[in-house]
Order: C-alpha cells, then structure tokens, then sequence
C-alpha cells in the first residue's frame, strides 16, 4: 500500500504528537510565562487533528499491515476524546490559580495532548501490540497528571496508587496478551478472530480472553477492579479528574468494544458472560456505595463507575444496534459529566479555595440559582430521568440488550437505575430543600459560564434535535466492525 | 572444532562469573564479575547466530544495566549482616521460590524435547540467509514504524513526568548563569589602583 496514504490514515496520531513535542520545546524555552500560548496551542492542535479526521482518517480502513485501522468506529471515539481534552485544558487555568504553591505549569497541555495521542492509538488499535503502546503511553500521561500538585499530599497519593494499580493492571493485560498470542500464533486482531472461531477451543485462549477483559476493565473502572477510581478521582486536581472521567473512559469503554467484537467476537458467548456481571456489577456497586458520600468528587467517581455499567450493557449485546448504543450512551455521558465537573469547579470559598462538600451545596438554589439548575439538570440527566438526554442514552443501550434477548438482564439494570436515582436526587434535594449554607465565592468566567451552558442546553430537550444525526453516525460507526 | 573450543571457554567463564558474582564478598567485586558473565553470555549469543542479541547484551546490560548497578551498590551503604539476619525466617518462602524453580526448569526441559512451538503462523516469516539484525530492522522500521514511534513517545512521557514530579526551582542557591559569566569583561573585574605610602587600601 502507498506509504504516504497510510500516513495519511494516521495523521491525527502524527498532530498530535508533532504538535506535543513542538509545545514541548516552546515550553522547555518558554518556562511559566508560556503556559496561557502553550494551552491555546495545545488545543489549536487538538481542533488541527479533529480537522485530520475527516479524511482517510476515518474512511481509510487499514494502515500499516493492520496495527492501525482508519474507520468511522475510531473516528467517533477520537471526536469524543478530542473534545474532553480541549474543554480539561481550558478549565485548568482558573482552577491552579486558587491552589497555593501549585501552578499550572505548561507540561499540563503537553501531557494531555500526548495522553490524546495514546488515545488516538487506543481506539484505533489492530493489533494487541498498538493496543498495549497506546494504552501506555495514556496511562504514564494520566499518572503524571493525577500528581500535578506536587506540594498537596492528597495529589501525590492519587498519582502513588494510580500508578501501582495500573502497573498491576498492566501486567494482567499483558499476561493475556501474552495467552491469547502464544496459543493464536500472532497478535493481529483478525487473526486473533479466526484462531476463536470453531467449536474447540484451547484453554489457553479461554485464559488469556479472561486476563485481557480484566485488564481493561480495571482501566475503564468496571466493578470489581473499579478500588481505585473514589481515591485517584477525589485526590487528582479537579480538572484531572474531569479529565479521567470523560475521554480516557471514552477511550478505555471503546478500546473494550474494539477487542471484544473484532478480536474475539467469534468468543461471544464467552465473553458476554464476563461483560454482563461487570455491567451488573459496576451498576449496582456504583449506586449503592455513592450513597453514603459526602465529597462530591467521590460521588462523581461512583457516578462514572455506575455509568460504565450501563454503556457495557450494549456492549453485552453483542450487536451493532449494541456497538451504536454504547457510543450513543458514551457521547452522552461525556457532555453530562463534563458539565457536573464545570459546576463542581465553582464551588470556591472566599479565599478561592475549592470545596467538595456536598453539604456545602445546600440551599444553593437561593444562592446562585442558574449554577443550581444547571447542576439539577446534571443530575436529572445522570439519573435518567426523561425529558433529558441522559434517558435516550439509556434507552438506547436497554433497547439493543432487549433486542439481542438479554431481557432479564436489561431489566435488573432498569431497576438498578432507581437505586442509583436516589443518590442523584438527593443532590438536588440537597440544592432546592435545605437550609442555604454560605454561598460560594467568585463567578465563573466567561469560558466556563459558557461551557456551563452549553452542556446544560445540550442535555435538555434543546438537544433532541441533536439525538437524529447522533443516532445516524453511532449506526455508522458501530458497522464499521461488524 | 573452533567453535567448540570457543563455547566451552565462554561457557566455563560464564558459569564461573556467575558463581563469583553469588559468592564474591564485595558487592563491587560481585558486579564487575556480572559484567564478565554478560560479556561471556554476549560471546555465546554470537556462537549460536543471534548477533543482535549478543549486541543487546554488551550495549543494554553492560552499558547501561551493570553501570547503573555499580552506582547504586557504590552509593548505598548496604549493611550485610543485617540483611542476613532474616534468612532463617524466610527460609520457607525462598524453599517454596525454589522448588517452583527447580520445577519450571524440568518442565522446559520437558518441552525443549518434546519439539518446537507451531512457528508457520507467524507474521513476518524470515528467510533463512538474512541475518537477523537486518531482519529484525526491517520489521522494526517498516511494519511496526507506528508502535515503534509509539513507544519512543511512551519514554519521553516517561521523562517529561520525571522532570515535572521532581524539578522545582530553588531560591536559597546561587545557580551558575553562564551567559553572565561569558559577558563579563576584566575591566569590570579588576581594578588599577595607586595607594600612597601607609595609608592602607579599600577594597
């Protein structure tokens, strides 16, 4: 194949790494005084390699003897994660400003941007050799970025045990790897497939199908390798942790779909089982344990576990009807939690402190009352409830699992859906009903105000015309592995 | 005949490195008798055609792995007696480690004999008169560009997340500012002075 067509394919991966490095040396020369031009860039790169989709990118099919595949499934996810990335590098500034000693530094842009790149490889991935790199080169990212604030303890420890537990997670992904390679004789995805078609199958190939599921259940946080995500997340700077919720999950819940129909979708009925208890499993844990919380940053790190559940049911399906509700549910629940994390950064004390009480939230309706409905209608969104668009994300998983046969298991997920409302009501309970506490200090800026309510209009009924064309390119997407 | 003679010098010296590097009482001793060994393992890689291997030992082990060592063993103070203190009371766990070993070892021994691993599926097959340096930088640059790219960015995260973590900027030293230094001219330096006769000088 032409070689400069298959650069071609790859040309996001090649922005956004280009453009890391450059940022990089601007930065080595620049020192702090070039964090506000190196973020901009940053992000004028990520709008760069969103551009570069739009050709072979997405249409192009597969580069490099199959290590990479260019298809619309890729070029959906890429769009999601593109997006997170750019809305974590605006936020950032506003937040490092009120933290004490710990400044944004322009490595935070660049880390994002690499993190972006391993994404970029992730769900592109042909191979279990690309997938490994990728993943990689996103996990260093995220470990350096969960410690940015190096003088505040509770940073350090979230980027300490993120890295030991990924470093474990690492090694289970690799062991499997390592199974499925030795027992199939190679590492290309669809060779992976045909070694799992056929009524006998080794034990080996059974053994390493379970370790690679393993692995990258822990990275997308499914119950039960789902221990570290309350501590990273409630440790992490909190537009790191917006960050971790929303394109790395994308990235990591993709990846898990790419694996699971293309290298071992012959092995449905192996897998499906594994899928549907971790869906369960993570829906259920995630509402129960969020229950008792009272940092907001741990609610949403429950909230983000209890979602994954519900994006793994369509995968569980097997379908593409399946593949097309779990982007569907992921685009959704990008937008949902990107705006619950725009809110949480304005709870601020008057030194401009952030707080992450969530009793501190009380009586903020009377306070500042668009942050509250803005927040209300997270939450609604986030519970399902629906007018809003987190209901059509729901529904659309439910629907592929009802239509593949599953239907005790979409209806256990609907009624765990309820336990998991009670905790999300309760914030707005908590917002509307209760004595007001001091209100919180300091307006959003413009950038943030904005995002605030752009998120809101597109979850509220503003976005249902949103909902045909989503509808449209997941179906697209989702064909392009079937 | 050559070939034997040189496989036996490399294999005794390799096994008697080994040896000393366990038995030898300075742990500077014991990591100078590593380096004999991974020079003499390079010598056997050589002796059965893995060339690349054998280069890989000399440039990563030698080079970078043993030098690394040696700073470390010459940096630590390491005290021996107390490290030996625990040996009783992990006797079980490094009997179990060993057994596991001795066990391992049989069982590879079992399936060395019982034929080769199911190669014909593999996805580079190479023919049999490239040597392998060369095969393995063609599918290196070639086939597996991407990843290999891939993780060179993996390191230079890996460096950038070094730097980030530990560097801070220290205000109570005085860093050397060396383009201050190359600008300064001996007339700002030095001084001519002409003090009269017992009246002393101000500095």
């Amino acid at each position: 194949m032409d070689y400069s067509l298959q650069l071609l394919m790859t040309l996001p991966e090649l922005v956004l790494a280009v453009g890391s490095i450059v940022l990089m040396l601007v930065a080595a020369w620049g020192g702090h005084q070039s964090t506000k031009l190196v973020s901009w860039a940053a992000i004028a790169v990520l709008i760069g390699a969103g551009i570069a989709l739009a050709g072979p990118a997405s249409s192009g099919g597969d580069a490099f003897d199959g290590l990479y595949r260019a298809d619309m499934f890729a070029a959906f996810s890429k769009v999601l994660i593109y997006v997170a990335a750019a809305v974590s590098i605006l936020i950032a500034p506003r937040f490092f400003q009120r933290t004490s000693g710990d400044d944004l530094r322009p490595e935070y842009p660049v880390l994002i941007l690499l993190s972006t790149a391993g994404m970029g490889m992730m769900v592109s991935a042909g191979d279990m050799l690309t997938l490994y790199v990728g993943l990689e080169l996103l996990s260093l990212s995220s470990y350096v970025l969960a410690s940015f604030m190096r003088r505040d303890a509770r940073s350090a420890e979230a980027g300490l045990k993120y890295f030991v537990l990924g470093a474990l997670a690492s090694g289970i992904l690799l062991y499997g790897i390592s199974l499925v390679y030795g027992f199939s004789g190679t590492t290309l995805f669809d060779g992976i497939a045909s070694a799992y078609t056929g009524g006998e199958r080794s034990m080996g190939l059974l053994f390493g199908l379970v370790f690679v599921f393993a692995g990258l259940a822990f990275k997308m946080s499914a119950v039960p390798f789902h221990m570290w995500t309350p501590d990273v997340y409630e440790g992490a700077p909190t537009p790191v942790t917006a960050f971790f919720a929303s394109a790395p999950k994308v990235a990591a819940v993709a990846l898990a779909v790419r694996v699971a129909i293309e290298a071992m979708g012959p092995a449905l009925h192996d897998w499906r089982q594994i899928v549907i208890f971790a869906s369960l499993a993570s829906i259920i844990l995630g509402a129960v344990a969020a229950i008792g919380q009272t940092n907001v940053k741990r609610l949403l790190a429950y909230s983000s576990i209890n979602n994954v559940g519900f994006a793994l049911i369509g995968l569980a399906a097997g379908t593409a009807e399946g593949v097309a509700g779990v982007l569907t549910y992921l685009a959704i629940y990008v937008v949902m939690t990107i705006g619950s994390f725009l809110v949480v950064l304005q709870m601020r004390g008057p030194d401009g402190e952030p707080i992450e009480d969530i009793a501190s939230l009380a009586g903020m309706s009377r306070t500042r009352p668009g942050l509250a409905a803005a927040l209300a209608i997270f939450m609604f969104s986030l519970a399902g409830i629906p007018p809003l668009l987190g209901f059509f994300a729901k529904l659309a998983v439910f629907m592929a699992a009802v239509q593949a046969g599953l239907i005790v298991f979409a209806v256990v997920g609907a009624a765990a859906s309820a336990i998991g409302a009670y905790y999300y009501l309760r914030i707005v309970k908590t917002m509307y009903f209760d004595e007001p506490a001091p209100a919180f200090h300091g307006k959003p800026g413009m950038v943030e105000g904005g995002l605030i309510a752009l998120t809101a209009a597109v979850i509220s009924p503003l976005g249902w015309p949103l909902l045909l064309p989503l509808g449209a390119w997941t179906m697209l997407a989702a064909k392009a592995l079937f | 005949m050559i070939q034997a003679l040189a496989f036996y010098l490399f294999a005794i010296v390799v096994c008697l490195s080994g040896a000393l590097t366990i038995l030898s009482r300075n742990p500077v001793h014991s990591v100078l008798w590593l380096i004999l060994a991974f020079f003499n393992a390079a010598g056997l890689m050589v002796l059965a055609g893995a060339e690349f291997i054998a280069m890989l030992l000399v440039i990563v082990y030698v080079g970078a792995v043993a030098v690394l060592f040696l700073f470390v063993v010459m940096m630590l103070d390491i005290d021996f007696a107390e490290l030996r203190s625990g040996v009783m009371k992990y006797a079980a766990v490094g009997l179990a480690l060993a057994i596991a070993l001795v066990a391992e070892i049989i069982i590879a021994i079992g399936a060395w004999s019982a034929g080769g691993l199911e190669m014909s599926r593999r996805a580079a097959p190479i023919a049999s008169d490239v040597p392998n340096i060369e095969a393995i930088g063609r599918l290196l640059y070639t086939r597996y560009l991407f990843i290999f790219e891939g993780a060179g960015l993996v390191l230079l995260v890996a460096m950038i997340g070094a730097i980030v973590l530990t560097y801070r900027q220290r205000s109570d030293v005085r860093p050397q500012n060396v383009s201050h230094q190359i600008n300064r001219r001996s007339k700002d330096a030095t001084r001519n002075m002409n003090p009269g006769v017992g009246e002393g000088m101000q500095l």
